[in-house]
């Protein structure tokens, strides 16, 4: 496991150094444009530090906000590691947030100890099940996921669309001639137990927890292996005996499952029941790209994913207030956020120059890929 | 080295932990001392503290505020409330683009924190969020529209609804509509079948009816409140197939007026006066006028009231308008009949029929 | 009910309304096509086609001059694409990422230009509709099909012209080495930097127009989150096709007839739920895929893989 070792090294401080640097330079290009909009850029800036941070339900609220791009992140970086683009991340959280709200609908009767894993596991599966879609496209029929998931995003959408709006709608809506597309609330004991006071809840818990067992997956498991070598180089894989299909399908099946599992414990852990304005990002708030860029944040390993996802959350969540305490346009937050997005990643270039081999050249060399694949 | 990682993550949320316990000064503690919202401080960018009591209104919803339809209804009443009672004594503030609801139910909770009067969450998708947080904040009167449900029964009794009797306004629309229809044939068009936009679509397509049985009314849903341009292919569509009259919903019609107003077919807007896209082809618009639920909500919170109730904009309220394009040369006629139409939905002699 | 579909005016109207919807989606395919072919994967289309369809239509709110929104459009997808190029090329960046960068940056920018220099959507008077000589007057064809504003004719004058530039040209052969073999192409003294380069404002600048043919175009008007998603799936149909002109064409049509039948059935009064619908066009997408990609379709084996020369 030497080159574990290796890998994190990070005496190299420019892999977390550079990514902040090109964070403050997009900062101070927002600057530019809050003041350009008459608004005070320092008073927004304090006003943005304390929205995220400045209190308990501040803090409470960054969490919550980084729990999806948690979930979303860490399926990303097994599906990168695997070869395989994953921009289906909305769609798998809309599905896996559909099929916890069945389960939840439908077992309301189950105690909660049985009822809450259920549903979380029906969020897997279903989230699963959607990126299996696209994985199984590109194995079998060589349909490229970036079509593929694109299209799955708009399916989904429609899908909850149309339950919401029949079957699954809250009955006492139903009587009513404003009906609106949402479920009922789910009963209180589906509720995932809040940690402090505010609206902090278990899910974030399970974030960490997933984050740290894609690691163990990824790093200290043959099938973990396997994948990294069939992204690392493909051709290699095959000559190995590698089943190639097998396993990108694997992996960004993975994806889309943790992708769920953040739609379930969104669903269950904030709001409580499922509801659609006929789009994807009233419900995932962007998680399934901005998990993406999380990803990269934390480079794409599973356990930088955890302080990345907090530190988007935060900035995100301290976007928000903005509107709030110095009046700047809604649209501003999308600004900034694209802002940050492609200074980080334009900047990434610097970060890997110091700290080369060890932050993304994960796989091992060729060579290696023989002996391991006869195991 | 794996173990400095999570020693940095370890780290980080030590230090998130840190900032929580230094600033708990900075922020009231919402479970745990009901009573302080109404002592909140001033906000921070406000003059002066005004003499007389000013309230205070903050606004959250789901689109831009400058989206000539739903979004844009809200802002408009609160500025009308603003001009005709000063601004020392009625003030706004609101947050756009909040189609997150996690996002939504941030500001929620933050406005209350800051001690507004009523918290208005401007959509139908935030009454989860707002059922969970007004327990919270006793002393501050929550909003949130369209909906009926209070969740008084629940045991919150600081929550108002409001939502609004489209399908009058859209009666009304079909009965003209039918009138200055050569076809006969009319279209209506929404983004997705719910919502106060269906009960628009349904409420057009029952006066259409009424006054025509043998009219038709085609519908179509575009399942999406912000596709322009499929919006205004389903208005080319409409057309081709015959209808020359047409209204929507959403603040994706715009590219629906659009067409209508190159084809030189008419439209009948919603939510907002929409008269000022195509002068020459909209008829009259649907327009929900909040401030009557607004300077309801007031009274009610003025007299102590804080929730429990629902406000329903109709023609009898005058929380729903018909406002007519004076650019539009409507026949007196059917001017004539909307305006009985109008009476007779208000004082309960014509019942639209949709439940 | 269904028999419905087949009339004559239902078939014509179908077609025209595909070919409308189809046109944004041809000028934002095929220039994201040069830029993929040259290895050059650009998610950020979504975002320069808003910020192009806000400057056109700001420009032609001010001045009513549409070939100066066309051309600002344009101009401004050139400066997005640079940015992109920059980004991807020079910086190396990773380009799914960055795309997602441009996405949302776009889509902020121009709704927040939007807000400030206009407020609520106001309507404007975009491109006439141009009748075609000889062929506008076609029985029942021609009025729909050869009756549309310059810039739909143009999507697809593109097709063509594109084809020729990849196959025919000097340039469209350095394209494609410095997307299949850069090395080799290096080696021969092609600047792989200034053919992806170029590569990629070409898709910005296409991506502007593309913008800029709905707000001036088609749609005259502009509104926060115009494009609501064409931008992706233009760069889905370039998959579709295959890195083919002709083919992505196709998908384009494709995709917007199917749009286009979606509306018709619910118009007409067919039962069928508009949720269910509404996902045809996706659905159908993807199953003509399926069967299109039995012929073996190999992308650019340098998509997404930024070049480093000496390794």
């Amino acid at each position: 496991m030497s080159t574990t070792r290796q890998r994190f090294d990070f005496g190299r401080y420019n892999f977390i150094l550079v990514p902040f640097i090109a964070g403050g330079l997009a900062l101070l290009v927002g600057a530019v444009i809050i003041w350009l909009l008459g608004a005070n850029p320092i008073e927004a800036y304090i006003g943005m530090v304390q929205g995220a941070l400045g209190s308990p339900n501040a803090i409470a609220d960054s969490l919550v906000k980084a729990g999806p791009l948690l979930f979303v992140g860490v399926g990303i970086c097994i599906a990168y590691r695997g070869g395989v683009i994953n921009i289906g991340g909305e769609g798998q959280i809309v599905i896996g947030a559909l099929a916890t709200t069945l389960v939840v609908l439908t077992l309301s009767g189950l105690p909660s100890l049985i009822l809450i894993p259920l549903a979380l596991a029906a969020g897997f599966v279903g989230g699963g099940f959607w990126g299996g879609i696209a994985g199984f496209l590109k194995a079998r029929f060589k349909v490229n996921e970036v079509l593929s998931t694109i299209m799955l995003n708009a399916i989904a959408v429609q899908l909850m669309t149309f339950l919401l709006n029949g079957a699954l709608m809250d009955p006492t809506s139903l009587d009513n001639s404003i009906r609106i597309p949402q479920t009922q609330r789910f009963p209180l004991w589906t509720d995932l137990p809040r940690l402090i006071p505010t609206r902090l809840h278990a899910g974030i818990l399970l974030g960490v927890l997933i984050a740290v067992l894609a690691y163990i997956l990824l790093w200290h498991t043959t099938i973990g292996y396997r994948i990294r070598a069939v992204g690392f180089n493909t051709v290699a894989s095959k000559y190995a005996g590698i089943n190639v299909g097998r396993y990108q399908i694997l992996a960004i099946t993975l994806s889309g499952a943790l992708a769920g599992l953040g739609g379930a414990v969104e669903v269950m852990g904030v709001n409580h029941r499922l509801f659609t304005d006929g789009s994807a990002t009233g419900f995932t708030g962007n998680a399934g790209f901005n998990g993406i860029v999380v990803a990269l944040f934390g480079a794409l390993h599973p356990l930088g994913v955890i302080p990345a996802s907090f530190l988007f959350g935060a900035l995100l969540t301290g976007a928000n207030t903005l509107q709030r305490t110095v009046q700047v346009p809604g649209a501003f937050v999308t600004t900034l956020d694209g802002l940050v997005v492609i200074f980080v990643v334009a900047s990434q270039i610097w970060a890997r120059r110091r700290a080369t081999r060890h932050a993304m050249p994960e796989l091992p060399p060729q060579d290696k890929i023989v002996p391991a694949s006869t195991t | 080295m794996k173990t400095r990682y999570i020693l940095f993550t370890l780290a980080l949320i030590a230090l998130l932990a840190l900032a929580a316990c230094a600033a708990p000064t900075a922020a009231p503690q919402p479970t745990a001392a009901p009573a302080q919202p109404t002592a909140a401080p001033a906000q921070p960018t406000a003059a002066p503290p005004p003499a007389a009591k000013v309230f205070r209104v903050a606004v959250v919803m789901p689109s831009a505020a400058n989206d000539l339809a739903f979004s844009q209804s809200m802002i408009d009443a609160l500025t009308k409330i603003q001009a005709e009672m000063g601004k020392d004594k009625f003030e706004f503030v609101y947050s756009e683009n909040m189609f997150n609801v996690t996002d939504a139910a941030t500001a929620i909770r933050d406005y209350a924190t800051k001690g507004y009067d009523l918290v208005l969450g401007h959509g139908s998708q935030y009454g989860a969020s707002i059922q969970d947080i007004a327990p919270d904040f006793p002393n501050t009167a929550f909003a949130w529209g369209t909906a009926v449900d209070t969740f008084k029964e629940k045991g919150v009794n600081n929550v108002f609804a409001y939502t609004v009797a489209s399908d009058q306004g859209g009666y009304v629309e079909g009965v003209m509509g039918v009138k200055l229809s050569k076809s006969k044939i009319l279209g209506a068009l929404g983004p997705i079948p719910a919502g106060d936009g269906q009960l628009t679509i349904k409420g057009f397509e029952a006066g259409a009816l009424a006054t025509d049985p043998n009219a038709k009314v085609q519908t179509t849903f575009t399942n999406s409140f912000s596709d322009v341009a499929l919006m205004s292919q389903a208005a080319q569509t409409q057309i081709a197939s015959g209808a020359d009259v047409l209204t929507g919903t959403s603040q994706s019609v715009v590219g629906a007026v659009s067409v209508a107003k190159d084809k030189g077919v008419l439209w009948f807007g919603n939510q907002s006066d929409q008269a000022s896209l195509a002068p020459d082809i909209v008829v009259a618009s649907q327009v929900y006028d909040w401030t009557v639920a607004l300077k309801w909500m007031m009274e009610k919170i003025n007299g102590g009231t804080r929730g429990g109730e629902v406000f329903i904009a109709t023609f009898a309220n005058k929380g729903l308008v018909m406002v007519y394009n004076p650019a539009f040369k409507l026949p007196d006629d059917v001017k004539a009949l909307a305006e009985k139409t109008i009476a007779g939905l208000a004082d309960g002699s014509i019942q639209t029929g949709i439940k | 009910m269904l028999e419905q579909l087949f009339a004559p005016a239902v078939i014509i109207g179908i077609l025209a309304s595909g070919i409308q919807l189809a046109t944004p989606y041809l000028y934002a395919a095929v220039g994201e096509m040069f830029s993929q072919i040259s290895g050059v994967l650009n998610l950020g289309v979504e975002g320069v086609m808003l910020m192009g369809a806000f400057i056109a239509y700001y420009a032609v709110l001010r001045t009513d001059n549409l070939l100066l929104g066309l051309a600002l459009a344009a101009l401004t997808g050139a400066l997005m694409g640079l940015m992109t190029a920059v980004i991807s090329v020079t910086l190396k960046a990773e380009q799914g990422i960055s795309g997602i960068g441009i996405y949302l940056f776009g889509l902020g920018l121009s709704d927040l230009l939007f807000l400030v220099l206009v407020g609520t959507p106001k309507a404007i008077v975009g491109f006439p509709e141009l009748d075609l000589p000889v062929l506008s007057g076609l029985p029942a064809l021609g009025p729909i099909l050869f009756s549309q504003n310059i810039l739909v004719y143009f999507a697809f004058a593109c097709v063509p012209l594109a084809w020729f530039i990849l196959n025919k040209t000097t340039l469209g052969l350095k394209v494609r080495a410095v997307g299949q073999t850069p090395e080799a192409a290096d080696s021969l003294g092609i600047s792989v930097a200034r053919v992806r380069y170029i590569a990629v404002i070409v898709a910005g600048t296409m991506a502007g127009i593309a913008g800029a043919s709905l707000s001036i175009g088609l749609l005259n008007i502009f509104q926060q989150n115009l494009t609501s998603g064409l931008g992706f799936i233009a760069v889905a149909l370039v998959y579709f096709g295959g890195w083919r002109p002709f083919r992505v064409m196709l998908g384009a049509l494709l995709f917007s007839m199917v749009n286009a039948l979606q509306l018709w059935i619910q118009t007409l009064g067919i039962a069928l739920p508009s949720d269910i619908a509404g996902m045809l066009p996706y659905i159908l997408t993807i199953i003509a895929l399926i069967f299109a990609a039995r012929q073996i379709v190999t992308q650019p084996t340098a998509l997404t893989k930024p070049f480093e020369r000496g390794e």
